[in-house]
């Protein structure tokens, strides 16, 4: 696990780096006014990761990726590739090739010459692009397609094309800016595990900006939780799950119950009059309010007397594999518990009075 | 200040790119400005001192002051009966099932592909002193047409057709559905109309209105043919006083005056009613075909529409006639004389009109393509300038742009009058602005990302251009060529003040063959310019044909 940690990656071991980065979008009416889009962002990043940037719409993940590609132009800050100062390189001498959410495949060339495009501008030889194209053709499977136009392909063959047409470059950076949004959700996660395999089998580091938490945690080596232009989080799937660094990001990512109480010890807090064992540790002094989450999956019901806490059932849902229930518990608002093997367990009754247990390694409290 | 240092530095780093903007920067400054600003010095710098003796001239001068008059009473005129026409054509094109529709549009659109005084003529041969009609027909003796009707009437025959193009589009744009809706809730046909589709249309035709008052207040052909002395008018009275008493400052002062109502009228479309207009695009295919006329209301327009249709051809029968017939009003007999003298004496400037139209054309059409994507796509210092200076052309009347070269390229730095350059720079700089229109329009709808992702795989911004950018606004650019070569082929405003013995053009001779009475050499010039413009829209509704069926549209 150690060895994943994205925070220590050293200078001169990291692909891609970003210093302090912002930018600050002026309203073209009133240029005293503006707007921060991406805000001190310090980010590294080794070869062959593949990154996801992760948040809600008007984040700044957008800004950021398009910063990286040289299209949008940084108001503070730096970008590496390697050891080596991008922000002054166009973006058509910049390394890094991008899959953009609308494909943006070229409209008026068959499959062939939207992946050859790149090639032909480097004065490759005949031979040489036509081997390449067909090589990543066959990698991202399609092969005999070659001569078709744009306008007979479906959209997970259009997102292949745009897929090729990069990785035909052969570029130190891949950039992907929410390239699955368009497609339907079946293909989504199947273009998501082609996406990754191929990743994986070239080692290009990869920089993938997406919204859907799941496809960040599905995908990535490292995520980066954006939250209104600022990086909240920086770790690997399980750590931005189970260890989230705010309140944002419990939310953000999967499902979250929070427990609000009060510090106890170094390994204990209180909660609604209860004790809870916090094994993970809890990084406040004793007596201080503290905010503990805990995942739906990590709470258990129990329908017919004991828990350490008590509340009553507001709402139940049956879902197949699991059950949701809702429970009221005083002073601590709604929480989300499932029940899994629901069908054989059984759900209780609205308004049936419950217990509720929290695990105990899975407590989490949060840092702020 | 440091905004736009670092826009330059941002778009240095592509150089060749920005290379492309200060040389069209420097080209719309030399060409399209500097003349403007010679015209306007012109009137106000006499010998060295600066004066407005000119301008008190239309308060002193019952003729400037007439012709002032004159000028924007007809320019009103017209516009409000031109429009008024185009949209009845193209409301019964659009809103009716009448039959032969196809036809109607044809014969609408001929006179725009035609010289703009080619009615002037047909009246000339059917109400002239030895006209068709008035002579042989009503045997009148003193019927005289020059003057305000004269022109009036021509000029709603040439700039009626352009209402309708625009008017045409606008109407397309609003979904019957909407009348639909209208009936569906209780209105009845009549309402409908009022309350709903003409509401709608109501910014389009006030734009339809504004662009037919321009062409007639810029118009030179229709009144140097028909309004003769009695009644002058601001255009050719800029002309005479240059060429016929060699008052440039006079002639100045009244370009000068001439550009006011023009620009005003310009900045109004523009700024004003252009964000007025509503666009009702819903991306759902509308098979509802409009229920908002009556049978009898149908018939009435359509026969309104047809009288307009028929007289087009009447107008062109008469001039086909005309430039086979030996002497018109005295001496029917069928005559190859004046075809002879076209391809003989006239030939000349047949090949000059061609040559510096088949120059200016491809020119003018990539240059308006080159604007539109550096206007849509590229951040930099005076862009909105740029923008401006490039479209301004297109409501500086052509009389005003003749005067500013002759003033501005007739001595050091740069001397270009008789030359085969000023004409193909007057045509290329006066009649980009459509492109860039079309252009700006077709860019705006396509995905900047496709763009972005060529840049992205390593094309700089001239490479995007010519390999994605142009491509994908093949259409407009085709029809930026179409418009810029049919202007060229009738251009005669500007021109007539730049041709020159070495470089002729038709337009030049066939207003000269009127001017000495020989109407049957002005028809055959009329009906060549006519079969050659003709050739070339089939050349290039050919050659979009063919792109097209590489470039199958995919829509974003």
């Amino acid at each position: 696990m150690a060895s994943q940690e994205p925070r220590h990656v050293d200078e001169h071991e990291a692909d891609l780096r970003i210093v302090g980065l912002g930018k600050t979008f002026v309203s073209p009416e009133d240029p005293s006014e503006g707007v921060v889009a991406v805000d001190d962002v310090n980010l590294s990043f080794r070869k062959g990761q593949l990154v996801t940037l992760l948040g809600p719409s008007g984040c700044g993940k957008t800004t950021l990726l398009r910063m990286i590609a040289g299209f949008e132009e940084p108001t503070a800050g730096d970008i590496f590739f390697g050891s080596a100062r991008v922000n002054e390189l166009a973006p058509n001498r910049r390394d890094a090739a991008m899959v953009f959410q609308s494909y943006a495949i070229f409209p008026h060339l068959d499959v062939f010459d939207n992946i050859a495009f790149g090639l032909r501008l480097k004065h490759l030889d005949r031979r040489t692009i036509q081997d390449r194209v067909d090589t990543v053709a066959g990698l991202v499977g399609l092969e005999g397609m070659t001569k078709r136009p744009p306008s007979q392909l479906s959209g997970g063959q259009q997102q292949r094309v745009a897929l090729a047409r990069c990785i035909v470059m052969e570029p130190r950076l891949l950039l992907f800016d929410e390239p699955l949004s368009n497609l339907d959700a079946k293909l989504r996660d199947q273009m998501r595990v082609e996406i990754r395999d191929l990743q994986q089998r070239l080692g290009i580091t990869s920089v993938y900006v997406t919204h859907d938490q799941v496809e960040a945690m599905a995908l990535s080596d490292v995520v980066v939780v954006m939250n209104a232009g600022r990086v909240e989080q920086v770790g690997n799937p399980i750590e931005v799950y189970a260890r989230p660094a705010s309140r944002f990001v419990a939310d953000f990512i999967g499902k979250a119950n929070f427990l609000e109480g009060r510090a106890l010890d170094g390994t204990a807090i209180e909660v609604a009059g209860v004790r809870v064992d916090v094994p993970n540790g809890v990084p406040h002094p004793a007596g201080s309010a503290v905010t503990a989450v805990v995942r739906p999956e990590a709470l258990t019901l129990h329908q017919t007397g004991g828990g350490s806490l008590r509340g009553r059932v507001a709402r139940t849902a049956f879902l197949g594999s699991l059950g949701e229930v809702v429970v009221d518990v005083p002073g601590q608002g709604s929480w989300l518990i499932d029940v899994p093997n629901a069908a054989e367990v059984g759900l209780p009754g609205v308004d049936d009075e419950v217990g509720v247990t929290p695990s105990a390694r899975s407590v989490h409290v949060l840092p702020a | 200040m440091r905004a736009a240092k670092r826009q330059i530095e941002i778009l240095a780093r592509d150089p060749l790119l920005l290379a492309v903007v200060v040389v069209i920067f420097a080209a719309i400054a030399t060409f399209v400005v500097y003349p403007l600003a010679k015209v306007f010095l012109a009137s106000v710098l006499v010998r060295g001192t600066w004066t407005l003796e000119h301008y008190e001239l239309l308060t002193t001068r019952r003729l400037y002051r007439n012709a002032l008059v004159n000028s924007l009473q007809v320019a009103t005129f017209v516009g409000v009966v031109g429009t008024a026409l185009g949209f009845l054509i193209a409301f019964v094109v659009t809103r009716t099932d009448v039959p032969f529709k196809r036809v109607l549009h044809m014969l609408t659109l001929l006179p725009i592909i035609s010289p703009p005084f080619v009615g002037a003529i047909s009246i000339l041969f059917l109400f002239g002193f030895n006209g068709l009609v008035t002579k042989q027909l009503l045997q009148l003796q003193d019927f005289n047409i020059y003057g305000r009707w004269g022109v009036i009437a021509s000029q709603i025959f040439t700039f009626a057709p352009l209402a309708y193009l625009s008017l045409r589009g606008v109407l397309q744009s609003i979904s019957p559905t909407l009348e639909d809706a209208a009936f569906n809730i209780g209105a009845g046909k009549w309402q409908a109309f009022w309350k709903v589709t003409f509401p709608l249309a109501l910014p389009g035709i006030f734009s339809a209105f504004l662009v037919v008052f321009i062409e007639s207040i810029s118009d030179f052909g229709n009144p140097l043919v028909l309004a003769g002395a009695a009644f002058p008018m601001l255009a050719p009275q800029a002309y005479l006083e240059i060429t016929g008493s060699f008052n440039l400052a006079r002639g100045a002062m009244l370009a000068t005056i001439l550009l006011l109502p023009s620009l005003t009228a310009f900045a109004i479309q523009r700024y004003w009613v252009s964000r007025r207009q509503y666009v009702t695009v819903t991306g759902k295919p509308t098979a509802s075909t409009s229920k908002l006329v009556t049978p009898f209301a149908k018939w009435t327009l359509f026969g309104i529409v047809a009288s307009f249709a028929l007289l087009v051809v009447a107008f062109y029968a008469v001039i086909v006639v005309g430039a086979f017939t030996r002497v018109w009003g005295f001496d029917y007999s069928f005559t190859l004389q004046h075809m002879n003298y076209v391809f003989s004496v006239g030939l000349d400037s047949v090949r000059d009109t061609l040559l510096i139209a088949i120059v200016s054309t491809p020119v003018s059409g990539l240059l308006g393509m080159l604007i539109a994507f550096l206007v849509v796509r590229r951040t930099f210092p005076g862009k909105a300038a740029l923008e401006f200076g490039s479209i301004l052309s297109y409501a500086v009347p052509g009389t005003v742009v003749g005067i500013g070269y002759i003033l501005a390229f007739n001595a050091p730095p740069l001397i270009l009058t008789g030359t085969f350059a000023i004409l193909v720079l007057a045509f290329v700089f006066r009649y980009v602005p459509v492109g860039i229109q079309n252009g700006i329009a077709v860019l705006k709808q396509i995905d900047p990302s496709i763009e972005e992702a060529a840049q992205n795989l390593g094309a700089d911004g001239v490479t995007t251009f010519r390999k994605i950018t142009l491509p994908l606004i093949a259409p407009a650019f085709f029809s930026g060529l179409v418009y810029a070569f049919v202007r060229a082929m009738t251009a005669i405003s500007a021109a007539i003040f730049l041709v020159s013995a070495n470089w002729n053009l038709m337009t030049v001779q066939i207003l000269n063959q009127v001017g000495s009475g020989r109407l049957g050499v002005a028809a055959a010039f009329s009906i060549l310019t006519i079969v050659l413009v003709m050739i070339a829209i089939a050349i290039i509704g050919f050659l979009v044909e063919r792109t097209g069926k590489t470039t199958s549209t995919i829509r974003f």
